[in-house]
């Protein structure tokens, strides 16, 4: 139990009158890796933003790293530095340069010297192949490299928890590929990651759970291996079909 | 601090009929209690001393809207109100006054424009009433439509106006084919058709010079002829500040930052005062001639670079694809690129017309009388002295009306071609 | 048949020789704007022998014998009309400088309040748009001097601000300062500035340096209010007011005297401006603000920075961006609007040079020339710096 980094105790969200997420149960133990997939409007996406309070749930639990997810802002910030955020579409700053837009969290949210937070973002940017794009501006990379940017900004706050939100739908086929290694490799290195994507390839290599939703709940919640082989739910198999 | 003060408990949805009561009640005490003291005199909260008293209502209504703000209460209606405007004490406050604001003013506005306002009548003394005396309005109509122009013949006035605007309905009924004619027709003939019928002189309608034009009239007549050529000035000007040859680019760029960097009134007064020193010895050319040309070219740098913003917007591809079909220049821009880049700034076109109508009533500066010159005149005319709101809030009406139309219209147009694409 | 065929080869010509069809147009236009010009020049010289007055700016050293009724300078009826020139460039200068400070306040409070998710208050502001953008300026403008500002009270009964201040249809009248030792007051001023200019580089200095963030913003308010409130205690400096007192000047003429006169057409035509180019300004905030895409404040929140923080450094960068260029644009009509001023008879450059001044002189080109003129080299500056600032803040794409 202490090895859950993520809890949700049935969990709804409302949006107006349309109930959104339905009762939702889930745990994380840290260092998993979770998929995330169903169709579009079956809450995939706000439920992991439900995680860092980019979307506030009505009713339920959520406790990300032993510390309950409330109105309270203090709490929320302290979950918020621990939980990082990779978003469909990249969502970099462009008015700063890509080291820029990395060191600005340690900046102004852990109080580091601005030269000790360019070599951690060096370091980060590094990882995910881009040091030589450094100086450049957001607009000035592709899709690829913008994404790519967006992962070493989240990294750069040393976080337990990464979340990805579709992050590679907005890209072109040629640029999913580079973006997809680079996850692979966070895996490797033992961060615990939620990804809603429709990349099953990935899925496969990497995640130890596939969750499927529809219409705001969890359908089928299974090891890789089960789910690909053995879907339980005639929902399940219907999407599977559709998308393999 | 609030939470000491509050014996009940925050606001939640276990006693939900509890605190909805306890706060509505509060909340129309508040407004009950702003109401009687505007209209009434009435203060039931006399007994309190001067400066609470004064804050009674705002108290009221601010604790009645802190018991309704309940999370989550699970009533639709009462959610929704809450989030949008009770969502914390500082939207509460800015509510609670915005309300309190209207209730003390709206009355007393009513009463003025209709309620206590004079209607009925013919002379100053008939406006008794302690409202607007729209007599005033009512006497003077002809005039501020009309301007001085003899009563007997303004019928020719309402002929042009309704015949132009029977052409610009028949527009949106006429077949593809006959749309073109149409518009040559509005553009180059009808001019000539209004400037007959107004000023006379041939074809036996009695003459009546242009100063005599005035009022709405005149607002109209001027828009129109501006607005008519200082379209195709404008194109121009843009397509030669884009053009490749330096003579023209850079005439066409001093051409329009000239009249971008002048305000209206120095071009008038250069149209009325110093533009008939460049004219031979002798000759004349009519004021109103010389500000109509004035506020068109104007109009027509704003115009250019409106216009210029959308040639800019366009992509180069379709300069390219045209080109390599073999069109020439003027093929080029007239079937390919102006349909498409004047959709793109209809808006922009739109602003610049609104522009135009909004900037007329400064005709006045140079002693031509349209809507507000009109007034103006209304309004120091001996027998009808101290009139001056009535008058100004009439004209602010018409003006209102025509101008958020025009808005309104082109909005919609924006709408109908951002879908075509 | 013979005119059709020359005209045909004449066009087949023109078409095929490209050197023609390039340099042809260019010496037209020159030939066309030599010929207009020259044409004017001509007939200005004529109509201006006819009348016995020669051409030429002599005019502005002789002595204007009018009066101004508001001035920010010495000026009388034996000045110059260049002295007056003088005295309506810095009438307009101050209008303008007063209505683009509230306009800009009012503009940015209502653009904000636009976007509100309060129902009320974004309809209020709506309207307020919605009125104030579709009637004329002008007409606004007759509306406060000859209607509202018209209905206030004689100086008998002026509207009373604390007994320091009165508002009355004869203006409003604000005590006057009278300082001693005013200098000493400008220079901790500006001490005050430059200290702030080294707290703020030491600040940023130690944030690179330690990450250590310093509250450079309050300390400055404390220093700007601090030193020149330290040299009341001990540099000499002192404030005296002289209050505005109501006299009898005849048997039913009452009036204030002293004090500083804020005359009705400066109130109306400041009232008018501010109100009117709110409107646009509040349309260019309220752009700029949702030119920032929801995305950008979800990723900077994601990485835990507080909302203060993101607005500092994510959001306010980049809808600045967007709401700068409009906006000075709207401060240049501001400013031409202005000159509105000579429908009210405050005396701003336009009347007071091109009205009065060139209604005594006649010399109708020159100073219809001049105040365009300066209109126009004002029109340049502020492009010119507006081209300056969009390179320079420019977000780099590929």
């Amino acid at each position: 139990m202490s090895d859950q980094i993520i809890q949700m105790q049935q969990v709804s969200k409302w949006f107006g009158d349309f109930q959104v997420l339905k009762d939702v149960n889930l745990e994380v133990s840290s260092k998993q890796k979770i998929v995330v997939c169903g169709p579009s409007g079956s809450g995939k996406s706000t439920l992991i933003r439900c995680i860092n309070r980019l979307e506030e749930h009505q009713k339920g639990k959520i406790i990300v790293d032993g510390t309950e997810l409330t109105e309270n802002t203090k709490n929320i910030e302290k979950i918020r530095a621990e939980v990082g955020m990779v978003f469909q579409q990249f969502n970099l700053f462009p008015h700063l340069s890509v080291v820029d837009n990395c060191a600005l969290a340690p900046i102004w949210v852990k109080k580091m010297p601005k030269k000790k937070a360019e070599e951690l973002a060096m370091e980060q940017l590094e990882q995910v192949h881009i040091v030589d794009q450094a100086k450049k501006f957001p607009g000035q990379l592709s899709g690829g490299q913008q994404q790519r940017a967006a992962i070493a900004r989240a990294l750069c706050m040393k976080p337990k928890i990464m979340l990805f939100d579709e992050p590679t739908s907005a890209l072109d086929p040629e640029m999913i590929k580079e973006v997809l290694d680079v996850m692979v490799e966070l895996a490797k290195g033992g961060m615990t990651m939620i990804v809603v994507t429709h990349e099953m390839g990935f899925a496969k290599e990497v995640a130890d759970q596939m969750i499927f939703m529809d219409e705001g709940m969890i359908v089928e919640k299974a090891s890789t291996k089960e789910f690909f082989a053995n879907p339980k739910s005639d929902r399940t198999k219907l999407f599977l079909s559709q998308i393999l | 601090m609030i939470k000491n003060l509050n014996f009940l408990g925050k606001p939640n949805r276990d006693k939900l009929n509890l605190f909805i009561s306890i706060g509505s009640t509060l909340f129309l005490l508040g407004i009950v209690d702003v109401t009687l003291n505007s209209f009434f005199e009435i203060n039931i909260t006399s007994f309190l001393p001067k400066w609470i008293n004064y804050f009674t209502p705002i108290l009221f209504g601010f604790l009645g809207l802190y018991y309704l703000r309940i999370d989550f209460s699970g009533n639709i209606r009462l959610d929704s109100l809450n989030k949008n405007i009770n969502s914390n004490w500082f939207n509460s406050l800015l509510t609670l006054l915005i309300i309190f604001a209207l209730i003390q003013n709206i009355p007393p506005l009513l009463n003025w424009l209709f309620f206590d306002a004079n209607f009925v009548g013919e002379t100053k003394e008939e406006c008794t009433g302690s409202g607007a005396c729209w007599i005033f309005i009512k006497i003077w109509f002809p005039r501020l439509i009309y301007g001085l122009y003899p009563n007997a013949e303004i019928w020719r006035i309402n002929l042009s106006f309704i015949l132009l605007i029977a052409s610009v309905i028949s527009l949106f009924y006429l077949p593809q084919k006959l749309k073109k004619y149409m518009i040559i027709f509005l553009l180059f003939i009808f001019p000539f058709i209004m400037i007959n019928l107004i000023s006379g002189g041939n074809f036996g309608l009695k003459w009546v010079e242009t100063i005599a034009w005035g009022g709405l009239s005149l607002t109209f007549i001027i828009s129109i002829f501006a607005l008519i050529f200082c379209f195709p000035i404008g194109m121009f000007l843009a397509l030669g500040r884009r053009s490749s040859t330096p003579v023209t680019r850079y005439s066409s760029i001093g051409f329009i930052e000239f009249w971008r960097g002048v305000p209206l009134i120095t071009v008038l007064f250069m149209a009325s005062v110093m533009f008939p020193m460049f004219l031979p010895d002798g000759t004349y050319m009519d004021k109103l001639v010389r500000v109509i040309i004035a506020i068109t070219l104007f109009e027509a740098a704003y115009m250019a670079e409106v216009i210029r913003g959308g040639l800019q917007a366009l992509p180069k591809g379709q300069y390219d694809a045209g080109k390599s079909l073999g069109m020439g220049y003027w093929k080029l821009h007239l079937l390919v690129i102006l349909p498409q880049a004047l959709k793109l700034v209809i808006p922009g076109i739109a602003n610049t017309f609104l522009a135009l109508v909004k900037d007329t009533p400064l005709i006045l500066v140079v002693g031509l009388l349209e809507l507000v010159g009109m007034i103006d005149m209304a309004k120091t005319n001996p027998d009808w002295l101290g009139f001056a709101t009535e008058g100004y809030v009439f004209a602010g009406i018409i003006f209102w009306i025509i101008c958020f139309s025009m808005s309104r219209y082109s909005q919609s147009l924006e709408r109908k071609y951002k879908t075509d694409r | 048949m013979d005119i059709k065929d020359t005209t045909k080869s004449f066009i087949g010509f023109f078409e095929g020789n490209s050197k023609l069809k390039k340099y042809l147009p260019q010496v037209l236009i020159v030939a066309f704007i030599v010929f207009i010009f020259g044409y004017f020049a001509y007939n200005a010289q004529v109509n201006m022998d006819n009348r016995g007055i020669d051409f030429g700016l002599r005019f502005l050293g002789e002595e204007a014998s009018f009066d101004i009724q508001f001035s920010l300078i010495e000026y009388s009826g034996a000045s110059t009309y260049a002295r007056a020139y003088l005295v309506g460039l810095l009438n307009t200068i101050l209008v303008a400088s007063i209505g683009i400070v509230f306009a800009t306040i009012l503009g940015v409070v209502i653009g904000i309040s636009r976007l509100s998710p309060n129902y009320l208050i974004s309809k209020v502001a709506e309207i307020y748009i919605e009125l104030f953008r579709n009637i004329p300026l002008l007409l606004q403008l007759f509306f406060w001097y000859f209607a509202a500002l018209r209905a206030l009270p004689l100086p008998i009964e002026a509207i009373n601000f604390f007994d320091v201040a009165y508002l009355s249809v004869k203006g409003l009248y604000v005590p006057k300062f009278i300082w001693t030792n005013f200098s000493v007051f400008l220079y901790s001023l500006v001490a005050a500035i430059v200290a702030i200019v080294f707290v703020f580089k030491y600040a940023r200095n130690q944030q690179e340096q330690t990450g250590r963030q310093i509250p450079s913003f309050f300390i400055s308010i404390g220093m700007i209010v601090l030193f020149p409130f330290l040299t009341f205690l001990v540099g000499g400096v002192s404030l005296n007011f002289e209050y505005p007192k109501l006299t009898q000047l005849s048997e039913t003429i009452f009036n204030f005297i002293g004090g500083v006169s804020i005359i009705p057409e400066l109130m109306a035509l400041a009232a008018a401006l501010s109100l009117y180019t709110a409107t646009f300004i509040a349309e260019c905030v309220r752009a700029g603000i949702m030119g920032v895409g929801k995305g950008q404040k979800e990723a900077a929140a994601s990485l835990g920075l507080t909302p203060a923080q993101i607005l500092k450094l994510v959001v306010m960068p980049q809808a600045l961006r967007i709401i700068i260029p409009p906006t000075t644009n709207q401060y240049l009509n501001l400013t031409k609007n202005s000159s509105l001023a000579a429908a009210i008879a405050y005396p701003d450059i336009v009347l007071v040079f091109a009205g009065t001044a060139m209604m005594q002189t006649g010399r109708a080109i020159e100073i219809v020339s001049i105040t365009m003129l300066t209109y126009l080299s004002l029109s340049i500056a502020i492009s010119i710096f507006m081209n300056w600032y969009n390179k320079k803040i420019a977000i780099k794409e590929k």
